[in-house]
């Protein structure tokens, strides 16, 4: 079938892009050059804009883009405000609001620098940017179908997600409608009271709703095939969480470099083992799961290979390499000093970390784009319904 | 054999007064597609829920007696453990949906009952062949059609292989053309499967010639179970063809319109036409000129105009979708839209909300939304103050729309038609010119649309306008004088009901189906004309 090809060529198993879009938010902490971090925030809208499909949950890069928007805005007008200025550079001043003693250390107004501005720019900039790779792996993977793969012992736990994650959009959607509905009744206020009189029936609604939900699961054999705890699991997950929590600890804070690894490698083991006798008590079977391929294996790991040139170069230390190498390499580049001010600049590790970010776009295919059949299930529309309904494919029989 | 067995089954909530369901029995041999009929309240749910366990096992309360499906005891046996047995689709399709799109859901149940993932790819692949909807496997569950959604949750059940089928209500929200659909696919599952299916349903007057055994509850926790045609005529519930036994004193209630009007030729019985109504000749109260209502890129309504005059009370039918909902918000002021709306002189979307509401008032579809309040004393109350009307207005104006509840009673205790009261009586105390009603008659039985009737008319007659939108055709043959067609956003129509239906297949009332071309809408046309 041709429509099956398509499916599994092009997409994704979604554990690949959280890997890869986490990645590479690693990769964005360890730098504040603006043109890397500008060129990732491209890049990645890139990937997103091909790469992503039409579900609803692939709508929500907007939002983080806003959000990353947002974040930046918020960052500079504080530092604006509140100061706190260093550096030469002044841009302009403002009236600064004498404040009282006990306040002391906080600036009202003043000058601002450039210095000051550029280091704040740079900070919230990061910060933009890791928030648009979440965003990024949001709208690539299906959350649902991230879910489906977790380990079978986590199943209940990844089940209340799941079941969050569907009430969570209709009792938007709810809201809207009882909000609505109120104004009808003559009441368009939006005081503290009349949001108490919309939360009554929205609540009654979300109850009734996951009552539906739960009656529907119950009925379809949810639970079925849920024994009893396997025996010794639990102790077993304890101790090896405990034992992991003490490696990194130790691999953190300490030199103990052997036994900090020892440590961690037989805490992993040992949970990875609990996980699997948990999951023996389920017999419940996975429709059509997600292969992890080549593909996913690339994708997932051009993600992880971006984090590491990034984190790799600022290990580095400048003075221990040859002046060639270190002209190549430029770890100075990563963090462009910002006092004194200087333009920063593009060195050849960050073209490759660029590369890695755009990396699955060759790798993937475009998603197939289904037709719509019909835009009236809008929301907005739907809000007034409370079900959407239309026949697209139907005449009426009407002479 | 009998699939299912009932023995001396007695439900009762706790808290409630008297047994649900008292002393219930009755046998459903294999194969069979039972009807439950019954009023609103009359326990059709908890019997439909004591076939798969959730009653009493999810629901509460006590079961006395047996019920064994497929030789299991429901008393033994969780909802989960009768999964692979029996299939059960509730009221609402799209709240018992656990995942996202089409395929998922189908693959749930199944998942769930740890199949092997071979056969499961297989099964998935026939019941998408089975219920027509193999072109909608990757759409996500809240983009589909209502009609669409039902056949899904169908789907999603049979892909278990059960043996029964429990369906609770499966066309109430349904345009006359979707149900068709979804009734067309439940009668290949009895005829072409095999499968056995209990079937409850308010508008009897689709189904009823589809079925084979009748279960009636009159509401006091009996039950009586027989064939339809035998249980019909007892039964208090009338569809329209039972009300046309009961006028022509036929003892047997003929199942489908073909018998119907068989009998009717060869008995001879033809009625007299009904005098032609007289369209209201009241003063022009709500005039739309190009109404136009958008959302983002969709044009939900496109170029509406009409006029409605006091007094009168006019249907507006239309496919789901088709725009009605929103063409009643825009009319309301409520909904941004481009176009002229005069009420009264004044354009409803220039008012505060609580003007236009005195101008003219919507009750929309989830009446329910619009209260709040502990007791039906309180939303009285408070919906006095809202309209600046003395203390009382709207408890008298509830009892004269025939309900009396005392005013302790919790809204969400009442039962559907009362509570569509209830909001009426609030809506209308500030007496508005104009009344739109969006789908009032879902979930309502005969007596309660008769009664919702019986209310209209009392309004018109006092001068009101009233605008319906519905899919129920029986009820807009009975309620209206004049109804418009919307289709894809446009009205297409606007002529008088009898015109309108009976020029209509999809829409023709029984009645008109029976008579034809006598342009009889509703028995009581017929009544009046023999």
């Amino acid at each position: 079938m041709a429509d099956e090809r398509t499916q599994t060529l092009t997409s994704l198993h979604p554990w690949a892009w959280w890997c890869w879009a986490i990645g590479i938010g690693i990769a964005v902490s360890g730098t504040t050059n603006p043109l890397l971090l500008a060129l990732i925030a491209t890049a990645m809208v890139a990937v997103v804009m091909l790469r992503r499909s039409d579900a609803p949950w692939a709508r929500s890069v907007k939002t983080y883009l806003l959000l990353s928007l947002f974040v930046i805005g918020m960052r500079l007008f504080f530092q604006i405000l509140l100061g706190g200025n260093h550096g030469e550079t002044v841009l302009f001043t403002l009236p600064q609001v004498p404040l009282p003693d006990w306040a002391a250390g906080i600036q009202l107004g003043g000058t601002v620098t450039a210095e000051a501005l550029t280091s704040t720019l740079y900070d919230a900039l990061r910060l933009a940017v890791m928030l648009l790779c979440i965003g990024a792996a949001n709208a690539l993977a299906n959350p649902r179908q991230a879910l489906r793969s977790v380990p079978a012992a986590l199943y209940e736990a990844s089940v209340a997600v799941v079941i969050a994650l569907s009430v969570a959009p209709q009792l938007i959607e709810s809201v809207q409608r009882v909000r609505r509905a109120r104004r009808l009744r003559g009441n368009s206020s939006t005081s503290l009271r009349t949001l108490g009189t919309i939360a009554m029936p929205v609540l009654a609604d979300a109850v009734e709703r996951s009552m539906s939900l739960a009656a529907g699961m119950e009925s379809r054999g949810f639970g079925r095939t849920r024994g009893l705890p396997t025996k010794g699991t639990l102790p077993l997950m304890l101790v090896s969480s405990m034992v992991a929590t003490a490696g990194v600890f130790l691999l953190l804070s300490t030199d103990f470099w052997a036994l900090s690894l020892v440590l961690l490698a037989a805490g992993v083991t040992g949970a990875t083992l609990g996980l699997r006798l948990a999951g023996r008590r389920l017999r419940v079977t996975a429709y059509r799961p997600h292969p992890w391929r080549a593909r996913e294996t690339l994708v997932a790991a051009s993600g992880v290979l971006a984090a590491v040139v990034v984190l790799g170069l600022g290990w580095l230390d400048p003075d221990a390499l040859g002046p060639a190498l270190a002209s190549l390499l430029d770890p100075a580049a990563l963090t462009p000093s910002t006092n004194p001010l200087v333009w920063p600049g593009l060195s050849l590790p960050m073209l490759v970390v660029i590369g890695l970010v755009l990396a699955p776009i060759p790798l993937t295919r475009a998603r197939h784009r289904a037709e719509t059949a019909s835009t009236r299930n809008d929301t907005r529309v739907r809000s007034l319904r409370p079900r959407a309904e239309i026949e697209p494919e139907r005449e009426l029989a009407w002479r | 054999m009998a699939v299912i067995t009932f023995d001396e089954v007695s439900v009762t909530y706790p808290g409630a007064g008297r047994p649900t369901l008292e002393r219930v029995s009755f046998e459903l041999p294999e194969g069979d597609l039972c009807l439950v009929i019954g009023a609103t309240g009359s326990g059709k749910s908890t019997l439909l829920g004591a076939i798969n366990g959730l009653v009493p096992h999810f629901t509460g309360g006590t079961l006395r007696g047996r019920v064994i499906v497929d030789g299991r005891d429901t008393a033994r046996h969780r909802p989960r453990d009768l999964a692979d047995v029996v299939g059960y689709v509730g009221q609402d399709p799209l709240r018992g949906f656990v995942t996202d799109t089409v395929e998922d859901e189908i693959a749930y149940g199944m998942e769930q009952l740890g199949t092997d993932p071979v056969a499961m790819r297989k099964r998935v692949e026939e019941t998408l062949d089975l219920m027509g909807i193999a072109d909608l496997r990757r759409r996500p569950l809240t983009e589909l059609s209502g009609g669409q959604q039902q056949r899904v949750a169908i789907a999603a059940v049979l892909a278990a292989q059960p043996r029964v089928l429990v369906l609770d209500e499966p066309t109430s929200a349904l345009d006359p053309t979707a149900a068709q659909d979804v009734l067309a696919a439940i009668s290949t599952l009895v005829h072409e499967v095999g499968l056995t299916v209990v079937l409850a349903e308010h508008r009897l007057e689709r189904v009823m010639q589809a079925a084979d055994s009748a279960i009636w509850l009159p509401g006091d926790g009996t039950a009586t179970c027989g064939k339809p045609a035998d249980v019909l005529a007892q039964a208090t519930v009338t569809p329209p063809l039972a009300e046309l036994a009961r006028i022509a004193g036929w003892s047997r209630v003929p199942l489908s319109v073909r018998e119907a009007r068989r009998r009717a030729l060869r008995e001879d019985l033809v009625p007299a036409a009904p005098e032609l109504p007289v369209n209201g000749t009241g003063p022009v109260v709500l005039s739309a000129r190009d109404v136009e209502v958008r959302y983002g890129e969709v044009t939900a309504v496109r170029n509406v105009s009409l006029d409605l005059r006091g007094g009168t009370v006019t249907t507006l039918l239309g496919r789901n979708g088709a725009g009605k909902s929103s063409l009643l918000w825009a009319l309301q002021g409520a909904l941004t839209c481009a176009g002229e709306i005069t009420v009264c002189g004044r354009d409803p979307r220039t008012l505060s909300a609580a003007g236009a509401r005195r101008q003219v008032t919507l009750v929309p579809q989830t009446a329910a939304d619009l209260l709040y309040l502990p007791s039906v004393g309180a939303e009285c109350a408070q919906a006095d103050a809202e309209s600046d009307v003395a203390p009382g207005t709207t408890a008298k104006l509830l009892r004269t729309l025939g309900v009396d509840v005392p005013d302790d009673r919790d809204p969400r205790d009442l039962s559907e038609g009362q509570r569509l009261a209830l909001v009426l009586a609030i809506q209308l105390a500030v007496r508005p010119p104009v009344l739109l009603l969006d789908e009032p008659t879902r979930g309502l039985d005969y007596r309660a649309k008769a009664e919702l009737r019986r209310m209209i008319r009392t309004l018109a007659a006092q001068g009101v306008a009233v605008l319906i939108s519905t899919h129920d055709v029986e009820f807009a043959a009975g309620a209206s004088r004049r109804t418009l067609l919307m289709a894809d956003g446009e009205l297409i129509a606007d002529a008088t009901t009898a015109d309108l239906l009976t020029s209509s297949p999809a829409y023709a009332p029984q009645m008109a189906k029976v008579f034809a071309p006598v342009p009889v809408l509703t028995p009581d046309d017929v009544a009046r004309g023999l």
